[in-house]
């Protein structure tokens, strides 16, 4: 009973857009997800860090209504998921482009599949194109760009249908490092103007301390949250003054400590 | 580029064109004419329009029997390919028709259906249709799961699946399908024309062959493999046409 109690006024205090409670997943025998719980606060990004395979694009996309969990439930915006909807998008770790469709074709895809008109689509996937620093090449077709620029496509039409929860599965893991701090500082602003709440898979404990409100820490499988880290400091300052924060270097120092354990 | 493809599809044909040119000369075969007696005998044939009304018999077949191969099959692949139960009734059927000898049925199909146009319909789809069935089946099985996953994830009703993500992903491999089954359903027609019933295309070379005019014998049937390649780049024009990105540099042209 107070327990519930407590439960509850930790949820007033924050918005929780995305609610996972419980969630089990099984391949087979194999064990993806364990009784894996997590709130996503609203118009916050939320890092999932963890080993490879330890079942984090399995999660994205229990939350993107693609896969069914074994056990448990996800709810957004209080509602539970039972498949794909317009609130959601999605940002595809292997892009998920369509081969025989220009780039604005595949950015504007989305939109496409809602029923948007061509004209305003292919206005609104130019907005976004551009965005993505892929103005120029509109007409091309994506065996005919490098993985960073295919990435890019795949985030832009992720964009570009405006929804208010945005899944990325290791979007930069194929862009070069100087676009990938640009990109960093792009989503910085992303998070702060737009209202939109952001779940973020990646490998580097760097860019996610860099980018996050909540770092999520993933066991390997059969995956639990090990550990939640919210940077506090040093979200408001410059983002030029953040990778020297001394906050910021503690906790990507302490994330590596409690993960160098499960690397051999 | 498209230079060098040209000059070296010129050089082929020349290769080609010499060979059995030598040959015919040498002679391999009384039965063998020459590349220019045989290109005389085309011509002649044209000029009297004997070619027009043969092929004007010749392509009714060929053309209702391509025409409902390509709509069947690939209708036939589309639902074996998306569903388990279809693949199971079905697939054995276009296998064990792919395998038959066909000479063996036609006496079959004659009884059945006669010696009019039906049977050479039906012989041309039994050439054309199971490979076309295959190949659009297997295709659509083995679209990558991540994209109908996007399209499901931008929220793809299951006919935008079918229409914008299965069906442009299979393509190449149902147009190659098709490309297989066309050909196939030139040798039925021809098949049918020497088989059933001595009309069109078939007509010419029986009866050349009876009194022993082999140039002409030769110039039909050059003049159905010409045909033949033809219409065959012509689908590929239609493909290229239709899925620009899908082209990967491949086959005939
Ligand atoms: N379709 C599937 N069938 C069977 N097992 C699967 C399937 N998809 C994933 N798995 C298993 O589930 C586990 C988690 O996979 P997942 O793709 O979610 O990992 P991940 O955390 O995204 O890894 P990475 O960081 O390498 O992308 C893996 O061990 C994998 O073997
Ligand atoms: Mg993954």
């Amino acid at each position: 009973m107070d327990m519930s109690q407590i439960k509850d006024t930790a949820k007033q205090d924050v918005d929780v857009a995305v609610s996972v409670r419980g969630v089990s997943k099984n391949y087979g025998d194999v064990e993806a997800l364990k009784d894996l719980s997590l709130d996503f606060p609203r118009g916050e990004l939320t890092s999932l860090l963890g080993p490879s395979g330890c079942g984090k694009t399995t999660l994205l996309k229990i939350i993107a209504g693609l896969l069914e969990p074994t056990s448990g439930q996800v709810e957004v915006n209080g509602k539970t998921v039972t498949g794909p909807g317009p609130n959601r998008a999605f940002v595809f770790q292997d892009f998920a482009l369509l081969p025989w469709a220009t780039v604005l074709r595949n950015v504007a895809f989305g939109l496409e599949l809602r029923g948007v008109a061509k004209s305003e689509r292919e206005s609104i996937a130019e907005k976004y194109i551009k965005d993505v620093g892929l103005a120029g090449f509109e007409n091309s077709y994506p065996h005919e760009l490098s993985g960073g620029m295919r990435q890019r496509v795949g985030l832009a039409r992720a964009l570009s249908v405006d929804a208010k929860v945005l899944l990325l599965d290791e979007p930069f893991s194929a862009v070069d490092e100087q676009t990938r701090r640009k990109f960093q500082e792009d989503l910085l602003a992303l998070v702060k103007n737009e209202n939109k709440t952001f779940i973020f898979v990646t490998h580097s404990i760097e860019e996610a301390v860099y980018v996050s409100d909540q770092i999520a820490i993933l066991l390997p499988r059969p995956s639990r949250v090990s550990e939640i880290i919210r940077p506090s400091g040093f979200r408001d300052k410059p983002v030029d003054q953040i990778r020297r924060d001394r906050e910021y270097l503690d906790i990507v120092d302490k994330i590596w400590a409690s993960l160098r354990n499960y690397v051999e | 580029m498209r230079h060098r493809s040209l000059i070296l599809k010129f050089l082929s044909a020349v290769i080609v064109f010499g060979t059995w040119e030598i040959a015919g000369r040498i002679p391999v075969s009384y039965a063998f004419p020459t590349f220019f007696e045989s290109m005389l005998a085309l011509v002649n044939l044209t000029l009297d329009g004997t070619i027009f009304t043969a092929y004007a018999e010749t392509l009714k077949p060929l053309v209702v029997g391509v025409c409902i191969s390509t709509v069947l099959g690939i209708g036939f692949g589309l639902w074996i390919g998306l569903s388990e139960k279809f693949d199971w009734l079905f697939s054995p059927i276009f296998i064990v028709m792919q395998a038959a000898p066909l000479a063996a049925l036609i006496p079959l199909l004659v009884m059945a259906y006669g010696i009019g146009l039906t049977s050479k319909v039906f012989v041309v789809c039994i050439m054309a249709m199971p490979v076309i069935v295959l190949n659009t089946s297997s295709a659509v099985r083995n679209t990558p799961s991540s994209l109908k996953e996007m399209g499901r994830s931008f929220l793809a009703s299951d006919t935008e699946i079918i229409l914008k993500i299965i069906i442009p992903a299979a393509s190449p491999i149902i147009f190659s399908g098709l490309r297989l089954g066309v050909s196939a359903g030139f040798i039925g027609a021809i098949l049918s024309e020497l088989k059933i019933t001595p009309t069109g295309v078939g007509d010419i070379i029986t009866y050349s062959r009876s009194i022993a005019d082999y140039p002409s014998m030769y110039a039909a049937i050059f003049s159905i493999i010409v045909l033949a390649v033809l219409f065959l780049n012509l689908l590929e024009k239609v493909e290229t046409h239709l899925f620009r990105g899908n082209v990967r540099g491949y086959v005939s042209d």
